[in-house]
This record gives C-alpha cells, sequence and structure tokens, in this order.
C-alpha cells in the first residue's frame, strides 16, 4: 500500500552540501519506519489534491437543490450538503487550499525563522539575546489568537491567511536554527573557514546551513502539521477563505451549524484533517527520534 | 536565588511593556481606519470623524500610547465598543469559566499522561510503548474542534448522556454535565502532551547515575521508578507544559465555541466579529498577562525545583 522500500543512500562525492543534508535525511528515514507510513499517506493526499479537478465526481461549487444532505450514494460517494453540494468533491478541492496555504505558509516561516535563527547564533551576544527573548515572547503568545486578529484585521484572503500563519511559527524556526548553528560554529571546519578568510555569509549560507538543514526539515513537517490545523481552526471560526471556496475548517463550521439534523456533514471534513495532521505528526515525529542524538542510545 | 528571582521578575516586566507597545501599534498600524471599519462603508466624513474622537484616534500618537499604558497599570482599559461595560468587568466576569475549563483539563491531562508516560518509559520498545506513542501522536493530532464535535456527537446525539447546548447553571449536577465535555476534550489533548513529555523525560532520567545507583543498594524497582525518577523527569514536564500554554489557550478558544461554553474565547471571537477594538486590545492585554506570569511562575517552579539553576 504505503510501503515503499528505502533507497539506499547515494555514495556522497566529495561532501557538497546538498549531499550531506540529503544523506542525513535519508538515514532518518530509515531509523524510524513509520515515517515511511507518515510520508506516503501525505504524498497519496497531495496526488489527490492535485488531481482534484479529474478526479472529483462533480464541480464542488455545483448545487443540487433536489439533492439537499443526502447520504452517501452512488451519485455522490459521501453525500451532499445543504445547498445539494458534492461533499466528496468538495473535500478534495478543499485539500488543494488546506495544502497550499499550509505549505506556503511553513515554507515563508522556514525561510525568515531560520535565518533569524542562524544569525542569533552566528554573531551572539546581545543581539543573540534580544532577538531570542522576542521570539520567545511571540512564541508564549497563543497561535491561535494572534492568527485570528491579524486575519480579522487584515481580511480573510489567501496571502493575509498566509502571513499570519507564517508569523505564528516564525518563532520555532528561529529556536530550532539557533542551538545547532551555536554548536556547528565551535567545530573545527567553521575555524578553518575562518582561517581561509571566508565572509560570514558564506561560512553561515555554506557551511553551517547544510549541517542544519535535517533538523530544520525535520521541524518543518511537524509545523505543516501545525499550520494546517491552525487555517483549518481559522476556518471554523469563521476566518478562512470566504464561501463558497469549500476549505476543510468551513466545511465543518457548515456541518456544525446543522449539527442537530444531519452531523454526518462535520464527519468526512473533520476526518480529513485529522489524517493529514496525523500522517505529517508520524513523519515529523519518526524522524526527530532518529535526528535528536539524546534519544539514541537504547537500553 | 532572590538574584534570580529578581533577575526573572525584571524581565518579565520589560516583556510585558514590550507586548503592551506591540499591542498598541498592531492595533493603530494594521491597514483598516477602526472608525472606518466599526461605522462601515457608508459613513460619512463626519460621523467617521467623530468616531475617530470617541476613539481617542484623533490625539497624537505619543499621547495615546502613555495613556494606553497607564491606563493598563490603573486597571484602566477602556469600554467595549458593543455593550458600553468597562472591558475589565467584561473579561472579569468570563474569566472563572475559562479558569474552571482550563484547570479541570490540566487535571484530567495530568492523572492520564503523568502514570501513561512513565509506563511507557519503563516499557520501552514494548508493544505498551508503541500503542502510547502512536495513541498520544493522534491525540496531539486533533484539532480540538474537531475532538470537540466528535465527542458532542458521540456523547450527546447518539448516547444523550450530556447536553449538547451547555453552560446551564444551578444544581451541582448541571455544573459537573456541562463543564465534563468540554473539560474531557481539552483534558484528552492535554493528556496526549503530557503522556509524551512524561515519556521522554522519564527516559533520559532513568539512564541517569542516581538511579543505577539506588537500584545497585536494593530500592525496589517500583521506588526507583515513582520515586526517584519520576519526581526528577516532572521538572522538565512542568516547565514544557508552560511551554504548551498557547496550545491550551487556543484549544480552550475552539472547545468553547464548539460547546458554546462562556469564555475568554467567545469573549474574543465575539470582539473580533463586532470589530470591537477597545475590547480586542484588552483582550489581547490579559493574553499576554497570562503568559508572562505563567512563564515566570514556570521559571521560578524550575529554579525552586532545581538548585543547579542559578542566575545566568
Amino acid at each position: 500500500m504505503t510501503q515503499t522500500s528505502p533507497p539506499s543512500p547515494a555514495p556522497a562525492p566529495a561532501p557538497s552540501p546538498l549531499a550531506v543534508a540529503l544523506a542525513a535525511t535519508i538515514r532518518a528515514f530509515n531509523t524510524n519506519k513509520t515515517s515511511w507510513i507518515g510520508l506516503g499517506v501525505f504524498l497519496a493526499v497531495v496526488v489527490l489534491a492535485i488531481m482534484a479537478p479529474w478526479i472529483a465526481p462533480h464541480d464542488p461549487l455545483e448545487q443540487d437543490v433536489f439533492s439537499r444532505l443526502q447520504g452517501p450514494s452512488a451519485e455522490y460517494p459521501l453525500g451532499t450538503d445543504y445547498f445539494g453540494r458534492c461533499i466528496l468533491s468538495r473535500l478534495l478541492h478543499g485539500a488543494r487550499y488546506s495544502l497550499l496555504i499550509g505549505v506556503a505558509s511553513t515554507l515563508a516561516a522556514m525561510l525568515i525563522g531560520s535565518a533569524i535563527g542562524i544569525l542569533a547564533g552566528w554573531y551572539g551576544g546581545r543581539f543573540d539575546v534580544i532577538v531570542m527573548q522576542t521570539m520567545d515572547v511571540l512564541l508564549a503568545f497563543p497561535a491561535l489568537i494572534l492568527g485570528l486578529i491579524i486575519v480579522a484585521m487584515l481580511g480573510p484572503t489567501l496571502v493575509n491567511i498566509v502571513i499570519a500563519i507564517a508569523l505564528t511559527s516564525i518563532p520555532a524556526f528561529a529556536r530550532i536554527a539557533r542551538a545547532p548553528t551555536i554548536s556547528v560554529k565551535e567545530r573545527e571546519f567553521v575555524e578553518a573557514c575562518r582561517a581561509l578568510g571566508y565572509s560570514d555569509a558564506r561560512i553561515m549560507f555554506l557551511h553551517i546551513l547544510p549541517n542544519i538543514f535535517a533538523e530544520i526539515l525535520v521541524m518543518s513537517s511537524l509545523w505543516l502539521a501545525s499550520a494546517i490545523r491552525t487555517e483549518a481552526s481559522l476556518a471554523f471560526i469563521g476566518l478562512g477563505l470566504r464561501p463558497p471556496i469549500p476549505t476543510w475548517g468551513g466545511m465543518i463550521r457548515e456541518g456544525f451549524e446543522n449539527i442537530l439534523d444531519s452531523y454526518w456533514l462535520a464527519l468526512a471534513p473533520g476526518v480529513a484533517i485529522l489524517i493529514v495532521v496525523f500522517a505529517l505528526n508520524l513523519l515529523g515525529d519518526g524522524l526527530r527520534d532518529a535526528v535528536d542524538p539524546k534519544l539514541k542510545g537504547e537500553t | 536565588m532572590t538574584a534570580f528571582v529578581v533577575k526573572r521578575l525584571g524581565f518579565a516586566l520589560v516583556t510585558l511593556w514590550a507586548v503592551l507597545t506591540l499591542v498598541f501599534f498592531i492595533v493603530r498600524v494594521l491597514p483598516g481606519d477602526p472608525a472606518q471599519v466599526i461605522l462601515g462603508d457608508q459613513a460619512t466624513a463626519g460621523a467617521i470623524e467623530a468616531m475617530r474622537a470617541r476613539l481617542g484616534l484623533d490625539r497624537p500618537l505619543a499621547v495615546q500610547y502613555a495613556e494606553f499604558l497607564f491606563g493598563v497599570l490603573r486597571g484602566e482599559w477602556g469600554v467595549s465598543l458593543v455593550t458600553g461595560r468597562p472591558v475589565l468587568v467584561e473579561v472579569m466576569s468570563v474569566l472563572p469559566w475559562t479558569i474552571e475549563l482550563t484547570v479541570a483539563a490540566l487535571v484530567i491531562g495530568a492523572l492520564i499522561g503523568i502514570p501513561l508516560g512513565v509506563w511507557a518509559a519503563t516499557n520501552r520498545n514494548r508493544l505498551i510503548d508503541y500503542v502510547t506513542r502512536l495513541a498520544s501522536l493522534l491525540g496531539l493530532s486533533f484539532p480540538a474542534f474537531v475532538s470537540g464535535i466528535l465527542l458532542l456527537i458521540f456523547f450527546g446525539i447518539q448516547l444523550r448522556w450530556f447536553p449538547v447546548i451547555s453552560a446551564q447553571s444551578g444544581s451541582l449536577s448541571a455544573w459537573f454535565l456541562s463543564l465534563a465535555l468540554p473539560a474531557l476534550n481539552l483534558g484528552l489533548i492535554m493528556a496526549a502532551y503530557i503522556t509524551r513529555v512524561t515519556r521522554s523525560a522519564m527516559l533520559e532520567v532513568l539512564q541517569e547515575d542516581y538511579v543505577r545507583t539506588a537500584r545497585a543498594k536494593g530500592v525496589p524497582w517500583r521506588a526507583v521508578v515513582w520515586r526517584h525518577a519520576l519526581r526528577n523527569a516532572l521538572i522538565p514536564v512542568i516547565t514544557v507544559v508552560g511551554l504548551y500554554l498557547g496550545v491550551l489557550i487556543g484549544n480552550s478558544v475552539l472547545t468553547e465555541i464548539v460547546f458554546n461554553r462562556p469564555g475568554l474565547g467567545k469573549l474574543i471571537v465575539g470582539a473580533l466579529n463586532q470589530r470591537d477594538y477597545t475590547m480586542l486590545q484588552g483582550m489581547m492585554v490579559i493574553y499576554t498577562l497570562v503568559v508572562i506570569v505563567v512563564n515566570l511562575l514556570t521559571d521560578l517552579a524550575y529554579g525552586a525545583a532545581d538548585p543547579r539553576v542559578k542566575l545566568k
């Protein structure tokens, strides 16, 4: 089903930065097999989302007033909603928005947050203290509340939702990137780079980044899970993309409004979110165990 | 220790000031004139001017800023634009509901999470460990509103054990029935976090020398685990629970919406929908206070529990 045989690590030539990162990632995958299951399920959802326009049985916006609130049937495999729209089609199209918003906001947070973390770890001193304390305060502030306020003020458009979610996870990436930067900074090869007269920027980008890339990548799958959950939560509260655009959180909101008569409306999108988030958590959690040396050392 | 406390306290105050400043500027700098937003697109220029004057937005920024800071300190957080009641009164009237829910959830989370985490750690890589890890990972994958709706469907609609529309008052049993499902929802998610943290903290502690020493001198395994090891493992657990405060608050907002329960979460969502800017500002202040106080307490608890933590 989703079992994939782990590819054998390619023989690394001269340690090109990319090869180092790739090898570390593949090693991490092989240490914990549940990561492969998580990756398989997640990729399956990505493929379904990409294929949505071709495989969805109906137009997600098409209303069929004669078949409102129907149970599953051959024509509507997951039934229809209050407006007679096909739930399966809305689910498939909704996956595109969930994934798009999740991936875009996580990528943005990863780039900005890692840059902040590497700079803070590299330069240290007062700069480091001020930057990281700011990040800690932001990290402690409830992400959902911050997201709610930003989206409410800027308006619920795709770009604004991405900005809001990215802002809430930048501090996490800054933290993740900072710690390994500090330990890598002390290693001999960095000293060698300095002795060779390389610029700070060159050392940080070409020599430190590849060494901490695996850790950042691992955490990004966990934060992607969190981003997808936050997007759905915002939509559930009413601050998602505006209807009739199908989003999972929005579908749950519509189902929840009719929970006494037709509670199954909220079930399908709820299970969909759970599957994606759980798959990403499986992926990230397995990888983290492999990367985090603290938890190794079997007894 | 005194120096440590003073230092943390000073830092908490600086953080409070920084966040208050941030809150002040977020409300004012973000696009959209509050007066315009409150009155809508059809408002005349005169009406907007009047509203700006009422909100105090026509005065110089520095004056507004000073008034805001001193107002917060004096407990004058402004008046809700919707209800006309003081923000602080509104917040205080729902705060007990949120505190009740959060404390109940923490108790449920600790009662389930700590024993489960210890059990998993002492059975590392056996079946029970895998099952616990998967179950806790699944638990923290749930968006709080999805788990809440599932609980509501199952216990409220299918079994009819609990009222679907909660928050009745009066008798003790009504109170219990209205608290049980929301607390269970929040508590189970909390339990998932606590299980994982307890497990990994225990794994680390069980490798320590003093655990080996205790075993070597003949302390029964059960006592080693529950008395010696767990006591040390709880320190990181407390810290991490403090770190999850943000998640807990976000989840409580969603839980309050699903179970239609009064509380800070419902208050802030209402304020957002009605564009009640003074209310929003007040809510952000209260959340900031909660976050800073809990962080401070966590730091101090950490310092008190572990004498090695000195001021750095």
